[in-house]
């Protein structure tokens, strides 16, 4: 009787004010889908960083008239140097395998150029690639080097622009979910409003005060979890027709973003959304229905 | 019972309390009217034994509960124990007479098996057999009472209180009312009302206490309006 009653009055609810409560789900649907897009790309980044971590060298090109000896020592003092997880040498020949390969749509450039005019170089892994500036700092003077190029400079470019965008999403969920909480203590309000004399007589007669809450509360819940809905159903068509659509081979260069990462966005956005929608709902109560 | 020690109610930015010290004591089966004109501080002693106000100073205590110093949750678990009527009866609109006195079980969890045999009764009780499932507005001013004392008598409360329940009601239908107070009293529960209907409180002859500007000025038993 009690549960068909609260469940009875929460539908009720959500309907006599549907205007407000379809303002509260859309505001509520915007809010949570940044918030899913922060999400994704949060775990996008870490997976990012990960992979273009492990793999990222220091390339030490050397000038084309380095001698022998020079090249030994440089050899050795990397070997030794303890930042230095491990190395290997490239040569010319090496170098000209690497350009064939990458140009290989471009027959006449691969022609112009032979492996006497690219440079040998070292490829230096580092046990910490945020080190890379004493790598730099330790070997710019040597003998034989023409230039250090860290391919992290070019990562940490992408990453300054993933995070930005990160910031914007999950600032942009803020301020909406601000907006969607005002929009939760006005529909609260109202309804409890609507009910007044309903809220009257159960505090007469002594009802308990969850029992009083609980209608406005579920009301409130239910929105949530609308908008948390409508939030993942905006975030798969986002994956769907956007990530997987024209902006294919950018997400590609970095790393997919797989329907699993947005799949784990759905109970964030479920609790949240509840959970705001609760909480509102009932601080705002707190405040309306003194007993 | 039901005791006021030295309660003084202020309410904020009044210049003078709307209670001042007022020490009262009503036993288990009394039937008390408390009269005085408007702004006597009358329906200040309602809101206090329902605790919808706590005093200023000094103790309210109501079915042996101190209820000044109660705890908000622990207020419903009280209200259970005290019926109240009101000027206005406060019936729900959109529930017939029925609904309305069920309505009050169901939202202190009882099951509705339990309604159906209790809510029958007490409508016959009050003299509303026959139109249990009629709405408010198709109901008279008196009878719309009779489903407010209905609703609060439902629980057997230990306390009724009726603040002015005849105040919008005609002399003959009145005098209807006050004879089912009358029998709720008889029954064992102890009745408290607020009023200033003179012909009542003369007709009833019961203990009678009279407040001016926030004191007791007389307490009577079979007393008359004065």
């Amino acid at each position: 009787m009690r549960a068909r009653y609260i469940l009875s009055e929460a539908a009720l609810g959500l309907w006599r004010n549907v205007t407000m409560t379809v303002a509260m789900i859309i505001t509520m649907a915007v809010s949570l889908t940044m918030l899913g897009a922060g999400g994704i790309m949060i775990m996008q980044v870490s997976k990012v960083e990960d992979l273009y971590y492990r793999d990222i060298e220091v390339s030490i090109f050397l000038a084309p008239d380095i001698t022998d000896e020079q090249r030994a020592a440089l050899d050795q003092a990397l070997a030794a140097d303890p930042l230095v997880s491990d190395y290997y040498f490239e040569s010319q020949e090496d170098a000209y395998e690497k350009f064939r390969d990458l140009f290989a749509d471009q027959p006449e450039l691969v022609e112009a150029v032979g492996p006497e005019s690219l440079p040998e170089s070292f490829r230096v892994h580092l046990h910490d690639p945020e080190q890379y500036q004493e790598i730099s700092d330790r070997y710019a003077t040597t003998e034989g080097i023409s230039e250090i190029v860290d391919q992290a400079e070019l990562v940490d470019e992408i990453f300054a622009i993933l995070g930005a965008l990160q910031t914007m999403a999950l600032a942009g969920s803020a301020v909406m979910g601000i907006a969607a909480m005002m929009l939760v203590g006005n529909v609260i309000q109202v309804a409890a409003y609507s009910k007044r004399r309903e809220v009257a007589v159960m505090k007469l007669v002594g009802a308990p005060n969850w029992f009083i809450q609980i209608p406005f509360v579920l009301e409130a819940v239910v929105a949530g979890v609308i908008g948390a809905l409508l939030a993942f159903g905006g975030l798969a068509a986002g994956k769907a027709f956007l990530i997987d659509g024209p902006l294919a081979p950018l997400t590609n260069v970095l790393t997919p973003v797989l329907w699993s990462t947005v799949l784990q966005m759905l109970p964030l956005l479920l609790a949240v959304g509840a959970g705001v929608s609760a909480v509102t709902a009932w601080i705002t109560l707190r405040f309306y229905l003194r007993p | 019972m039901i005791r006021l020690e030295r309660v003084t109610k202020t309410y904020p930015k009044a210049a003078r309390p709307a209670l001042d010290a007022v020490d009262v004591a009503i036993e288990k089966g009394e039937f008390v009217f408390f009269i005085g004109p408007s702004g006597s501080g009358k329906s200040t002693i309602v809101k206090l034994l329902l605790r919808e106000i706590t005093p200023t100073k000094g103790r309210v205590i109501v079915n042996n509960r101190d209820v000044s110093s109660m705890r908000s949750w622990r207020i419903p678990a009280f209200r259970r124990t005290v019926g109240c009527v009101f000027q206005d009866f406060r019936l729900l609109p959109n529930r017939t007479a029925y609904e309305n006195v069920a309505f009050a079980l169901e939202v202190i969890g009882k099951l509705q098996a339990v309604a159906r045999r209790v809510v029958p009764e007490v409508l016959e009780l009050v003299g509303l057999g026959g139109k249990e499932h009629r709405y408010p507005h198709e109901l008279s001013g008196g009878e719309q009472q009779r489903v407010a004392v209905a609703r609060a008598f439902v629980n057997r409360p230990l306390v009724l209180l009726a603040d002015e329940p005849t105040g919008n009601l005609d002399p003959d239908t009145s005098i209807e009312i006050m004879r089912l107070l009358d029998r709720i009293n008889r029954t064992g529960t102890t009745v408290v009302m607020v009023t200033h209907d003179s012909n009542i409180v003369n007709q009833m002859r019961r203990r009678v206490i009279e407040i001016e500007n926030g004191r007791v000025v007389r307490d009577q038993p079979r007393g008359v309006y004065g």
